[in-house]
């Protein structure tokens, strides 16, 4: 493996992409409005949720839970809503930003390449296949993970800023945040850039490939529901599990992409 | 293959699904050479440098490149190979300098010499005032010199060309040319040159083979591809009003000469060389008033033609 090449490949996506502002500018303003922004709502709403759950509106969606009895155990209903929005709801949203920031910028990678007609000459180059296709699943890798560890600290300072008028103490991040972070965010951010290389390299714009890559959000999105609904609620060892469970997928679709990816099919679809 | 050889084809093939991009191509290109590649547009030329530099796999036949067989050895190849691709393919987002430096960094060039060998590629196609600026920002010919500049970036000892001055201006068109003679005669590269642009083979090629749908139609010197399809030399006589009719009945009575009107002028097909001065005698002790005598060779533009009418013809 030539790890010059590469990293050059590497430092040229990341060059390319970020001067690109329609993948830019989506991949600062879904961290801020996830990890930023919905927290400050939640403390903006915070001191009314007493009088909420006064009314019954509040403890009465808790109730409505299934799974929320025991995650919630030793809070009273306004620390239970806070703790509830911000430790189970917002955690899909969290896993949502690796995968598109993955997929955002491993769309930009193939299929942006073939329209902007400069895959010719990266295939003329004395890279391997492999090398190729390692280069540019780390381009999509390497950033997505920055964001998602990045905004995991943004995320835990403005968690614990939002619950200190209901908490009053630093309560966040749990151990099943850090799981979340640190085993399963870049399974998820994997699971992103496997799959739309994959499809990227098969599609001829970087729009098909946005669009074809959505499929990998459903996951997520299924997870989003569970948490919304009460139905599955998140705790350590489903995190934990979860994370194996993207862990295989990406070696699977990595095998499956080492495999199937040759610059020869590339070359018949420039 | 002998070490003279740059390449070799034997019944290089490429299918795409029933369309035949290459058919059996057979050459040999040797070491040094500025060997031409005639066709228009879709003949093939493409698809044979990718199938040469192992990006493409043939359907059929076999190649050795530089002694490698491209389709097992395509990244040791590659190291030796440089493309200049028919669309500059350049990243219009990064810098002229970036844009070497990131593929110097791809041919696997030393970390240390890669600076000193984009300063000097950058002032080599007179580029370097302009290094910091974005591609996309650059005009036309200077996209093609960066870009030829990015295909030499590793000193390949064989160089593919495809299109190389495909709308270029004039000057930009004599830049690219001057610096392929420089690369073929003080570099001493071997330059395997695409084009459909006759004029500009006849100036820079050594040979050059002709390929229609796929297939070498011709191979050859100008002059050997002169030779083979009866065009030989030409002569054009301009001779005083009143006696083109007598210069035309001479000249047709010579063997192996026609002669017809062509421009206000009497060009005679066939008469060349050693004939020349016998032809100009014979209209002078004639009395013909001869104005002007000029030998013309046949140009690549008039063989090309002559072998479109044959495929046409044949087909």
């Amino acid at each position: 493996m030539n790890w010059n090449a590469v990293r050059a490949l590497v430092r040229k996506d990341l060059k390319v992409v970020f001067q690109n502002k329609g993948v830019s500018i989506p991949l600062i303003m879904a961290p801020i409005i996830i990890l930023v922004a919905l927290p400050v709502v939640v403390a903006v709403l915070a001191p009314t949720l007493g009088d909420m759950g006064a009314t019954g509106s509040a403890g009465g969606m808790l109730q409505g839970l299934p799974g929320s009895q025991a995650a919630l155990a030793g809070y009273d209903e306004a620390q239970g809503f806070v703790v509830y929005v911000l430790v189970y709801m917002l955690a899909p949203f969290y896993l949502i930003l690796p995968v598109v920031s993955a997929m955002s910028i491993a769309c930009d990678s193939f299929a942006g390449e073939k329209e902007r007609k400069t895959l010719e000459a990266l295939l003329y180059t004395p890279t391997t296949d492999g090398e190729l296709l390692l280069g540019k699943l780390l381009s999509a890798w390497l950033p997505a993970l920055g964001i998602a560890w990045g905004g995991f600290i943004i995320y835990s300072v403005m968690v614990n800023l939002a619950a200190w008028p209901v908490l009053g103490r630093v309560f966040f991040p749990t151990t099943m945040w850090v799981i979340l972070a640190v085993w399963v965010a870049p399974a998820a951010a994997g699971l992103g850039v496997c799959a739309t290389v994959l499809i990227s390299s098969r599609a001829r714009t970087f729009q098909e490939a946005y669009q074809l890559g959505a499929v990998v959000i459903l996951p997520v999105l299924m997870l989003l529901i569970g948490q919304v609904t009460g139905v599955m609620v998140l705790s350590i060892w489903l995190v934990a599990l979860l994370g194996l469970v993207f862990w295989a997928i990406d070696a699977t679709l990595l095998w499956f992409g080492r495999r199937t990816f040759r610059r020869s099919k590339l070359a018949t679809q420039m | 293959m002998n070490s003279d050889t740059a390449f070799v084809t034997d019944g290089l093939t490429r299918h795409f699904g029933s369309v035949v991009a290459v058919d059996h191509l057979t050459v040999e290109v040797q070491a040094g050479e500025v060997f031409g590649f005639l066709g228009h547009n879709g003949a093939g030329k493409t698809t044979t440098v990718r199938m040469l530099n192992g990006v493409l796999a043939p359907t059929s036949g076999t190649t050795r490149v530089l002694g490698l067989a491209p389709t097992e050895q395509g990244p040791a190849l590659r190291r030796r190979t440089g493309v200049l691709t028919e669309t500059p393919s350049l990243d219009e987002r990064l810098t002229g300098r970036e844009n070497l430096e990131i593929y110097a960094a791809l041919y696997g060039v030393p970390r240390r010499e890669i600076a000193a060998r984009v300063k000097e590629l950058m002032e080599v196609f007179q580029l370097d005032d302009r290094a910091e600026e974005k591609a996309g920002d650059y005009s036309k010919g200077m996209k093609q010199r960066l870009a030829l500049a990015r295909a030499l970036i590793h000193r390949p000892e064989l160089l593919f060309l495809d299109e190389p001055t495909s709308g270029l201006d004039p000057v930009a068109t004599r830049q690219v040319h001057d610096m392929i003679t420089h690369l073929s005669h003080d570099e001493e590269r071997t330059v395997f040159l695409c084009t459909h642009n006759l004029d500009e083979a006849q100036k820079l090629c050594d040979r050059v083979a002709v390929l229609e749908h796929g297939k070498v139609v011709a191979l050859g010197t100008a002059e050997e591809l002169a030779r083979k399809l009866g065009r030989g030399q030409r002569l054009e006589l301009k001779v005083a009003p009143g006696d083109e009719e007598t210069a035309l009945r001479l000249l047709q009575e010579a063997p192996g000469v026609s002669a017809s009107r062509e421009n206000g002028a009497i060009v005679a097909s066939g008469a060349g060389g050693e004939t020349i001065p016998a032809l100009v005698t014979s209209l002078a002790s004639a009395g013909v008033r001869i104005y002007r005598v000029a030998p013309q060779q046949a140009s690549l533009e008039d063989i090309y033609f002559a072998l479109q009418g044959e495929q046409e013809v044949m087909s």
